[in-house]
This record gives structure tokens, sequence and C-alpha cells, in this order.
């Protein structure tokens, strides 16, 4: 290949992250937006979800989850406003507010994690 | 079953008309009927200069591929009378310049498709005395892409096309596919580099209505997504990969 896109890697972030976020979204969805709040299950303690996600593998897995579910909506909305408002033009602004955005939610996941006592 | 039914044509002669406009035709009914004969009998009985293209008269040809009431479908295997009491409304291919009432510039389309290299590219010719052997199994992996008829009712009902004229387009890319898939072919790279970009591969949204209206089940979308992920492959080999290893 003589002509390097970046487009391949940034499909594959999105694929992944539509993969698992497809699998794994709507289970966290249903327990913190819905379940807890309603009453319909009773929420774990402050102390019970601290411990629960202290282990190193319990923040990799938050990580990842965090990394790739931003970096698939930031690939899907970039397209949406290229497409749906028809705004292709405004390329390099999209695409620093969409990947920018899902780097900014990275990082930030990234560094809560780091910080959980 | 009613006995007739009104066809909505669209009319357009670039030389006298400013835009095109629907004009109205009631055709006999048969139960046997496809919209390309209600098409015939209006050139043959009521206005012999109804211009739009057919051959076959068999899903074959791919030269009849029309919007029938908003949708791409080759008139030669579309009923009307799944369309009774009507009308039923005929429009040129959506997506493409009009040339005259229901014929359409395909220029685009033919253009696009010399880009994808739709034929088998080797490296090294085999002598002309040696085969080229292919097991079924091997032929089972491009078959299905190499039904394509090139009838373009992909392009119609393609919205990424419709937006950006830029875009290869869904046959084009499941062509390039087909002879990517073929155990003879060794075009591959050759045609990563002119499809691996914004208005090849990258461009489509898998959206799927290319696969919706294909009338020989070639499953366009389908290709375009093994295609990308090839094209990943190929992307993330080039990155770890020492130069030269590939």
């Amino acid at each position: 290949m003589s002509k390097r896109s970046n487009e391949p890697f940034l499909w594959l972030l999105f694929s992944a992250g539509g993969s698992v976020s497809a699998l794994l979204m709507p289970v966290h969805l249903f327990l913190f937006a819905i379940a807890f709040p309603l009453g319909w299950l009773d929420p774990p303690s402050d102390e019970t979800l601290l411990a629960l996600i202290r282990p190193p593998l319990v923040r990799v897995y938050l990580f990842v989850f965090c990394f790739l579910s931003l970096f698939h909506g930031a690939h899907r909305f970039r397209f949406t406003l290229y497409d749906g408002l028809q705004i292709k033009h405004l390329n390099e602004i999209i695409n620093v507010l969409c990947y920018g955005g899902a780097v900014l939610g990275t990082v930030t996941a990234a560094y809560l994690l780091w910080r959980i006592p | 079953m009613a006995s007739r039914i009104t066809i909505e044509v669209t009319r357009y002669n670039p030389a006298r008309d400013p835009e095109p406009r629907m004009t109205s035709y009631e055709v006999p009914l048969h139960r046997e009927w496809v919209v390309l004969d209600a098409l015939n009998c209006i050139k043959d009985h009521l206005d012999g200069s109804l211009t739009f293209r057919w051959s076959c008269r068999m899903g074959v040809c791919g030269s009849c591929g029309m919007m029938i009431n908003g949708v791409p479908k080759l008139a030669c295997a579309t009923f009307l009378s799944d369309y009774a009491p009507g009308p039923v409304r005929v429009e040129p291919m959506r997506h493409f310049p009009i040339l005259r009432d229901l014929v359409v510039d395909t220029s685009d389309f033919l253009m696009k498709l010399a880009r994808s290299k739709p034929w088998i590219i080797r490296t090294v010719e085999k002598p002309a005395d040696e085969e080229h052997i292919q097991t079924p199994a091997q032929l089972e992996e491009y078959r299905q892409f190499s039904m394509c008829i090139n009838c373009l009712l992909c392009y119609a009902a393609c919205p990424i096309y419709g937006l950006d004229p830029q875009f290869t387009g869904p046959a084009a890319i499941a062509l390039a596919q087909r002879y990517n898939m073929d155990s003879r072919d060794e075009g591959a790279s050759e045609r990563l580099d002119s499809l691996s970009n914004r208005e090849g591969i990258w461009g489509c949204m898998f959206v799927g209505e290319c696969t919706q209206v294909c009338p020989k089940h070639v499953d366009p979308a389908g290709a375009i997504q093994q295609y990308k992920l090839t094209a990943a492959t190929e992307w993330l080999k080039a990155m770890v990969l020492p130069r030269g290893a590939k």
C-alpha cells in the first residue's frame, strides 16, 4: 500500500468498540441507569462497589470498555455529521471534535481508574 | 383483477424539455405481464418516442433497471399485478444523469469499474498450455460476487453514492472483491491501492440497501465489509511486521 490512510485504524477501533459496547453496554445501563435507580434491585453500597473495581484486572476491563466504546461513538458521530448534516467540508474540525472527545474521555477514564484508592 | 392499469412514466427530452415530467398511460393488466411489457405496449401502441433500455427480458443482461414506485428494480422481473390496482410510477434510476426518458448515463460507473481492475492479474503468466486449476471450494469463495450483471440497481439504492458521487460504489467494489477472492488472481494489493481510501471501501457506511435491491443476490454490502477486514488486516501487518516481511 502506497497511500497510507488512517481509516483502517479508526475502523478497527470502531468495529471493536461496536462489538464490545453491544455486548456489555446494555448490562451496565440496565443495572446502573434503570434497575438500581428504580429500586428493582438493591444497589450495592459505595464500599462494595469500590472493592469490586479495585483489582487491576477490573480496572483494565473498565478502561478498555470506556476506550473502545468512546472511539466507536466518535466514528459513528463523525459520519452522522458528514452525511446527516451534509457538512463534510468541515472535515478537520469534525475529526478533532469527535476523536479529540474520545481521547479526552479515554484519558479521563484512565485517570479516574488510576486514582481509585 | 381490473383489466387495465395506469402507468406514470418519466418523460424527458433534453433538447425540448426544461426538466423531466411524469406522463400517464393506461395499459392492459395481464397476470403474466411485467413492467417491461407495459413499457413496450406504450411504445408499440401509444407513444413510439418513449425511450428505455432493455434486452434479454429474463434478468440476465441488466439493462432495464429503473425506479418502480420509488424502488430500484429490473423492469423485466417486476410483475404489474403486484401493483394492482395501480397506478405504477416508473422513473429512471436515481443518482444518475438522465439522457432521455428512462435512459441514464452510466459513464461514471464504467470509469470506476475500470479503477477496480475487475480482471485476473498475474505477476507471472503461466505458459499457454498449462491450466489454472481451481477446486469447487475455491470457486465457491467468489462465485456469489461473480453473479453481478452490472444493472446498477445498487447505485440507485446507495444513499452514500447519492450524497457523494466520488464514492466508488457497491458493484465496482464487489467485483474487485470477486477477483481478490479468486485463487488464480494475484492483483489484490494493486486493487487495495486504488480502493483502500475514503472514495473506496472506507466511504461505505454499511447501510445495506445495495444488498436489499440486488436482483442476483450478490450481497455487495457483505463484499465491502469483507474487503474492509482484509484492508485492516493488511494495514496491521504493515504496522507490526518489519519492512519487506509481508
